[in-house]
């Protein structure tokens, strides 16, 4: 499976500058700090003058780590303060629910016109050794295609150390694509037994001279699409708008208008690009709007957005978050999800179209109803109890629906109970209680199960259940539902 | 760009900031006068949940399937447009029940039929389609849109428009607003059982864009002397909620602000995901159900931590304030 013939040559091969120590500049302009993972960049960077070898490697990985610092930055921001409120700044979200690999992710941008490294994707060692030695560049960085990040740092059950590595000879790249294809990385974002890596990434490696953020999002604030940019790139973009909001730039953008050029030089001026990399900066970003618009994006968050030594404006690495809605138009991007990083309760749900998260807890969800569902697991939680799963059974629940979920729920070792809790409004109660009743008896149930059932034909419903001679705690309201589920885990 | 462009952004990104889409909050308080007509009439959705509607005794007048005007459905005309339908009828408000490839467009054509109020049912509908709809909706002053993904707006034993169930509903002092659909029901039976009843329910829908937020609404209850308390349904995702405190902070304070009480969902939702609304999401560490708490506390607003104490919550603050 080599991707070359989707690849295109859209940029004159780069010379790389062989070990000069300075590799990355950020502009006088920029007020730094110096926050910790930028002080790390720059501890990284002298550690590198000298190890001439290694050098860009270092600075390469400096880069990627300092990035996926920012994702773990964000991701953890549940118990951090943010700033960005202070400036009204969109709310940008680290997490994707659909799983693109990068190849993917940058594909779609190279399409687009956004200018990403060169690159091909292999399969197979040989094909990787074809594409390193086609990519003629001067240095090449191996990338195993994983969807878990920290993959610089990971571990292949190969015994090959690091998911990602610098080379600047072709026969290299083959010889480290047969120790990472086919073998499992492990990495501090994977599960302990790792992932198998099916592809990777043969690139040309850029120096990157100067870091900037830049993110295009949907924001509710706006009423639409927003420019997010910084010249501080390649950090913790929330340390950005603490220490240095001044360095957050936004831009609303018309919907209908699309970006015009003066926001497009203003941000790019703003990110600090001068010159003819203004204009340079500026059509990428349009660009990157464009693809926003075309793939139906709730978010494409670039960073770092970097300059290289020969002036060009790259985009080193992106995020895309898809909106789930756009599916029915969207059939091709769809396609590319992976599911398999993914829970593999969480992937079965959705083929029923049951909205499934599954959570800590042991006493397992089951309601109609996103808001309701929600509410479940907080009440379980507010009386002790902890949530197995958020499911959603949506507004048409059908007979099938109910038994698979049923299935889903009753398969997750965690769980010691069910709590059922449905306000049937169109739905009717008495559909659902047969539909609960049949599912127990075909898949024994063998946990508690609580049945809080309100609204059309809510009597009729109750006497099945009583009569059914299955073991059915039945519940007055969600109090009631909530108190007896964690009582009947505590008798056991 | 010229000024007037500038400051004509600046205003309708502000939120609370009157513009001319609020003129349309009126439209909100439907009674047993509202004509009523159906997008999507001839669908499984579109005739299951006007057969309801009449039977609860909304005035539905007809509905709009592109391709079968002319006929009759359930006993009302059907039309192939919006316009046509509403030179037809007269109706006042449209309910859509359009699947989410063509309901942003079926938004669109009841703005530009000069529909005062569209309750948008569809839940699906992507993002962009919505920014679309709603950078339209803002620039006009006629219409009033609830939803997408929305259970409708009640007035008990008046006006029903949309899939809520009617007989949980009791007329009655308290105005529901919710992003939740079965949330609001639990509301709703529960203020029922207390004897409190309901004067409105408006259930604004669970999608991050949409057409009516929290403050369209609690503007019309505090105005309202048929409401008498107030029940606010919010979730993670956002800032509406708030939003909605600072509302109340400015216009529901002293001796005669009305009682308000609240819920939010998603205490123990897992950040970065999306529970099931494509709004209810903390994102970057924003949108979580504490901060929506703290604000509302801070507004005065009784925030009960159990979904099941709301009716009696609300009981009890009539009681406190002799209200009963």
């Amino acid at each position: 499976m080599n991707y070359a013939n989707h690849v295109q040559y859209r940029y004159l091969p780069l010379t790389v500058k062989g070990t000069s120590l300075s590799l990355i500049r950020y502009s006088d302009a920029c007020k730094l700090q110096r926050p910790l993972p930028l002080a790390f960049l720059s501890a990284v960077r002298q550690r590198a003058h000298g190890a001439s070898r290694n050098s860009l490697f270092r600075v390469n990985m400096a880069a990627s780590m300092a990035s996926q610092a920012v994702a773990r930055g964000l991701r953890g921001a549940n118990a951090r303060h943010l700033f960005f409120d202070k400036l009204k700044c969109p709310q940008v979200s680290s997490r994707r629910w659909l799983n693109l690999q990068e190849y993917q992710s940058k594909m779609l941008m190279q399409e687009s016109g956004v200018t990403v490294q060169r690159f091909y994707v292999a399969d197979n060692a040989p094909d990787a050794l074809q594409a390193a030695k086609r990519l003629n560049a001067k240095e090449i960085v191996l990338k195993a295609q994983i969807l878990a990040g920290g993959r610089g740092k990971g571990t292949f059950d190969s015994g090959l150390k690091g998911g990602v590595h610098l080379t600047k000879d072709p026969s290299v790249v083959g010889e480290l694509a047969n120790q990472m294809l086919g073998y499992s990385l492990t990495t501090k974002q994977t599960p302990k037994e790792g992932v198998k890596v099916k592809t990777v990434m043969v690139a040309e490696a850029l120096d990157i001279t100067r870091e900037t953020y830049f993110a295009i999002l949907m924001d509710r604030a706006c009423n639409g699409p927003v420019m997010v940019g910084s010249p501080q790139g390649g950090m913790d973009i929330e340390e950005v708008a603490e220490k240095t909001p001044e360095l957050i730039f936004k831009e609303v953008i018309d919907i209908f208008e699309g970006v015009q050029d003066d926001q497009a030089l203003r941000m790019a001026a703003n990110l600090g690009f001068k010159g003819p990399l203004e204009r340079q900066a500026a059509d990428q970003i349009k660009r990157l709007y464009d693809l926003f618009l075309k793939v139906d994006a709730t978010q494409v968050e670039v960073n770092p957005f970097g300059e290289t030594p020969e002036g060009q404006v790259v985009c080193f690495d992106a995020k895309i978050n898809f909106d789930d809605n756009a599916e029915f138009r969207q059939r091709t991007i769809f396609a590319m999800d992976d599911m398999s990083e993914s829970d593999p309760a969480e992937s079965q749900a959705a083929k029923w179209d049951l909205k499934y998260i599954g959570l800590d807890g042991n006493i397992a969800c089951f309601v109609n109803g996103a808001g309701l569902a929600m509410a479940t697991c907080d009440i379980i939680d507010l009386h002790g109890g902890k949530p197995a799963n958020f499911l959603d059974l949506g507004g048409g629940v059908k007979e099938k629906q109910v038994y698979e979920a049923f299935k889903l729920l009753t398969a997750d070792p965690k769980v010691e109970a069910i709590l059922v809790n449905i306000f049937g409004g169109i739905v009717n109660c008495a559909i659902i209680a047969n539909g609960i009743t049949k599912a127990c008896r075909e898949l024994e149930l063998k946990v508690p199960l609580v049945v809080r059932l309100e609204g059309t034909n809510v009597l009729e419903a109750k006497r099945i259940l009583s009569e059914s001679g299955l073991s059915i705690l039945a519940a007055n309201d969600l109090d009631d539902a909530a108190k007896k589920a964690v009582a009947a885990i505590a008798k056991k | 760009m010229s000024h007037s462009r500038l400051f004509a952004r600046l205003l309708l990104q502000q939120n609370g900031v009157r513009n001319c889409y609020t003129a349309s909050r009126k439209n909100l308080y439907i009674d047993k006068d509202t004509k009523v007509i159906c997008q999507g009439f001839t669908g499984k959705q579109g005739t299951f949940h006007s057969q309801q509607a009449i039977d609860y005794g909304s005035r539905l007048v007809g509905g709009v399937s592109p391709g079968k005007g002319g006929r009759t459905h359930l006993g009302v005309p059907v039309f192939n447009s919006v316009k046509e339908a509403r030179e037809g009828t007269g109706a006042d408000a449209s309910v859509i029940y359009v699947p989410p490839p063509f309901a942003g467009a079926a938004i669109i054509e009841a703005i530009d039929a000069g529909m005062p109020l569209v309750v948008c049912i569809t839940e699906g509908i992507p993002q962009q389609d919505m920014v679309r709809v709603k950078h339209k909706l803002l620039r006009q002053s006629v219409t009033r849109l609830i939803g997408p993904n929305c259970p409708g707006v009640i007035n008990p034993g008046e006006c029903k428009i949309g899939i809520m169930p009617g007989h949980i509903h009791k007329k009655g002092r308290i105005g529901i607003v919710s992003r939740s659909g079965t949330l609001t029901y639990e509301a709703v039976h529960q203020t029922t059982q207390v004897g409190l009843g309901q004067s409105l329910c408006i259930g604004i829908g669970g999608d991050p864009f949409n057409g009516t937020n929290f403050i369209d609404c609690l503007e019309v209850f505090l105005q309202d002397p048929k409401t008498e308390g107030i029940i606010l349904i919010g979730e993670i995702g956002g800032n509406a909620e708030e939003n909605a405190a600072d509302f109340l902070k400015e216009h529901n304070s002293g001796a005669n602000a009305k009682p308000v009480v609240s819920f939010i969902a998603g205490l123990t939702a897992p950040p970065g995901r999306r529970m099931g609304h494509a709004g209810a999401i903390i994102a970057g560490g924003k949108g979580g159900a504490k901060e929506k708490i703290a604000a509302l506390q801070q507004a005065g607003v009784v925030v009960s931590m159990s979904p099941a104490q709301l009716g009696s919550t609300m009981f009890k603050e009539f009681e406190k304030r002799k209200m009963l």
